[in-house]
């Protein structure tokens, strides 16, 4: 059948709840959903329209490609521009503005570049290619972390001595807790990003609600979890809880994935990472064991080193990201910063928040207001 | 002498390789449909009134994908392109861009498919061209077709012409097209049944240009960038609103599936064989009732009407109940796929 599912008939319920209860509430409450897939269902579910006017939800820093300083879109140009070498990166990244250049540039200007769904991609170019040097960029969050630790592993396995990783790799929760140590930010409650909570589990989220006394609900990416997900924290909200549940149960179990957490224990180790907006959080990052360094693109190719970078004074990415303005509050958004000619990553990435506010949010006065609200 | 089994250099020297690949191949291929004689270029008879003429490249990767190949898509697109201005599709020409070592019998199926388009449209292939690149400068083979059409008296179909009251229909499910050829990409693969749903329109439309000329108010196929992107250009045209149905809008399961393992939206997702209808809503039953009774268009339905609140701005009513807007995607979503 090809028509579109309707909505299950539990989403009228929750969504009549959630306005009641945000009724009794009182005060309008901002709950951050941390991860840009969140950010972007939201937006294309129309869940913003739908949520009482007292509900904010705000973006974090839950997109790997808007985390990913400039400097390390510089050092991959820098790669890009040496004699036999292939960048292999996902698609997302070839526009995100460097300091001067970006990918996608360099790649009109003849570097070689080319785009993979995954990281295995860059094995088999390996393979087939010996007398070329082929990079992969590894980004993302804890997601991502097993599908390119099995790739080191394999690339070792088989000795291919031609392809290597420059390792941006980033964990959720120490940003979480950098995050939440801005006074500026007032929250009052998180919903936690469901695939990352497949592969970690609820548990590395207590501290946020035991120190912080902030609601968490790992939720599901349907509307229908959204908004269950919602509802959720606004009860607890409502009940003076600070716990951490699971909306998302059909993938998040306790403990997470410990198969797929050990298999990357043993091929990176943590390290301190430079986060866009967040700046350096120790432990946030992951670094290729000293036995895999023959794979590490930082050590093979200390050359393309680069000093930090100069990021675009009025890009404010870095505060997007930490949700202290909404992407209408940067002068650049719309006028100077568009998808087609980004200035920051959160507009380029296809879960950045300012494209999905670009995208999705900007309607006619009066459609929608919704997403507007600070 | 005989054809080699790759194309060489050699057979797009202007010599006497370039005879055999025309007279051995080529001409055999389309003897029923070809003006002759090969001069230099081809004096045609056209029918009083105005005349419809487009040009298009493609440059799918991979040539065979599930459902069609580069020479239906080729013959296809042209077609439809003429189609959409309410022309019948009268001459086609063809270029080819052949990579040396493109294997010969990959080159016949290819024609071979392109030819049974026009046949069975009667569209008469006018004139042609072949090159051959040497080895890495293309992939395998690229076709430009450009097509001339007689615009059917009574049809004005241009995107400027909706109005608010007015519907939108498509002619069936969408995105089928992108997600096949993606599923057959390099580096990607998955296992569909799905196939590209490219098809030549003129059968499926030539009714209702009979029949229902003053209903149709606008006609676009949805191809590159998808019905987000069309919608969103006869929203500027006009000059009026659109709001689409979430819920109305006609998309396979194994398409929703990649769409949303891939990141993508539907709404942005290339078409080769569907068309945008933008009517009267008086003739709304009318219109389906004609297209559904034809294969092409079994599925059609109505998506989405016309407005006149934020004129140039699409939104979609999505299947939660809530709003968004639709807009014309950015950057590169999925290169190559026509």
């Amino acid at each position: 059948m090809t028509v579109s599912p309707a909505p299950s008939p539990g989403l009228k319920a929750q969504l009549l709840e959630m306005h009641q209860l945000a009724r009794q509430f009182g005060r309008p409450v901002k709950y951050m959903e941390v991860c840009g897939t969140h950010t972007m269902a939201a937006f294309r579910s129309g869940l913003r329209t739908l949520l009482p006017e007292s509900i904010s939800l705000l973006s974090g820093p839950g997109c790997p490609v808007c985390v990913t300083p400039a400097d390390f879109i510089d050092q991959a140009v820098a790669l890009a521009r040496l004699q036999d070498v292939v960048i292999v990166t996902f698609g997302d990244l070839l526009r995100v503005p460097g300091s001067r250049s970006s990918l996608e540039r360099e790649r009109a200007g003849g570097a070689e570049v080319r785009v993979a769904y995954s990281p295995l991609d860059a094995l088999a170019w390996a393979a087939q290619e010996p007398q070329r040097r082929f990079v992969f960029l590894a980004i993302g969050f804890e997601t991502t972390i097993p599908a390119i630790a099995v790739s080191v592993l394999q690339a070792a396995e088989r000795r291919l001595d031609n392809v290597s990783f420059l390792c941006a790799l980033k964990l959720m929760p120490p940003a979480l807790a950098a995050l939440l140590r801005s006074p500026a930010l007032k929250l009052d409650g998180l919903l936690c990003p469901g695939h990352v909570s497949v592969m970690i589990g609820p548990e590395p989220y207590a501290f946020l609600a035991k120190s912080h006394h902030l609601p968490c609900v790992v939720a599901g990416f349907e509307p229908g979890d959204m908004v269950a997900g919602v509802l959720m924290l606004l009860r607890q909200s409502c009940g003076h809880r600070a716990e951490v549940e699971i909306q998302y149960h059909r993938s998040v179990k306790p403990g997470g994935l410990l198969r797929a957490r050990q298999l990357w224990e043993s091929v990176f180790e943590p390290s301190p990472s430079r986060w866009r907006g967040l700046g350096w959080i120790p432990e946030s990052g992951l670094k290729l064991r000293p036995e895999f360094s023959a794979w590490d693109a930082d050590r093979l190719y200390p050359e393309t080193q680069v000093p930090a970078a100069v990021e675009n004074p009025a890009c404010r990415c870095g505060e997007v990201l930490q949700a202290l303005v909404l992407p209408g509050q940067c002068p650049l958004f719309a006028s100077g910063c568009t998808p087609e000619e980004p200035q920051g990553p959160c507009m380029v990435s296809s879960e950045g928040t300012c494209a999905a506010y670009y995208r999705y949010g900007r309607m006619a006065s009066g459609a929608s207001a919704a997403p507007e609200r600070a | 002498m005989g054809l080699t089994d790759r194309i060489l250099l050699a057979h797009g020297s202007g010599g006497r390789q370039s005879q055999d690949l025309l007279q051995q191949l080529i001409i055999p291929l389309f003897k029923d449909i070809l003006l002759t004689p090969l001069d230099d270029s081809a004096c045609l008879s056209l029918p009083a009134g105005q005349t419809a003429f487009t040009t298009d490249s493609y440059v799918v990767d991979p040539l065979f994908f599930p459902g069609g190949d580069i020479g239906r898509l080729a013959a296809c697109g042209t077609i439809n392109d003429l189609v959409m201005q309410g022309g019948k599709p009268l001459f086609l020409s063809l270029g080819l861009i052949i990579e040396e070592g493109l294997p010969t019998t990959d080159l016949q199926r290819i024609l071979e498919s392109l030819a049974a388009v026009l046949q069975d449209n009667e569209v008469r292939l006018a004139t042609g061209d072949t090159k051959v690149v040497q080895r890495g400068q293309a992939n395998g083979l690229y076709i430009n077709t450009a097509g001339i059409g007689r615009c059917l008296p009574g049809v004005d179909t241009s995107s400027s012409n909706a109005r608010p009251g007015d519907e939108v229909i498509v002619t069936g499910t969408i995105g089928d097209h992108g997600v096949a050829v993606l599923s057959h990409r390099q580096g990607v693969r998955f296992e569909t049944e799905l196939t590209s749903d490219v098809a030549p329109l003129w059968a499926l439309l030539k009714p209702v240009f009979e029949h229902h000329p003053a209903a149709l108010h606008v006609l676009r196929d949805p191809t590159r960038g998808g019905v987000a992107a069309a919608v969103c250009d006869i929203a500027r045209a006009s000059n009026v609103g659109v709001v689409l149905n979430e819920r109305s809008l006609p998309i396979r399961a194994e398409v929703r599936g990649a769409c949303s393992l891939f990141g993508l939206d539907p709404l942005d997702v290339a078409n080769e064989g569907k068309a945008l209808v933008v009517c009267n809503p008086k003739e709304t039953p009318t219109l389906l009732e004609a297209l559904r009774s034809h294969p092409l268009g079994q599925q059609a339905a109505v998506i989405g009407s016309v407005v006149a609140e934020s004129p140039g701005l699409v939104r979609l009513r999505t299947r939660a109940g809530g709003e968004r807007l639709v807009d014309l995607p950015a950057g590169e979503l999925l290169p190559r796929i026509c």
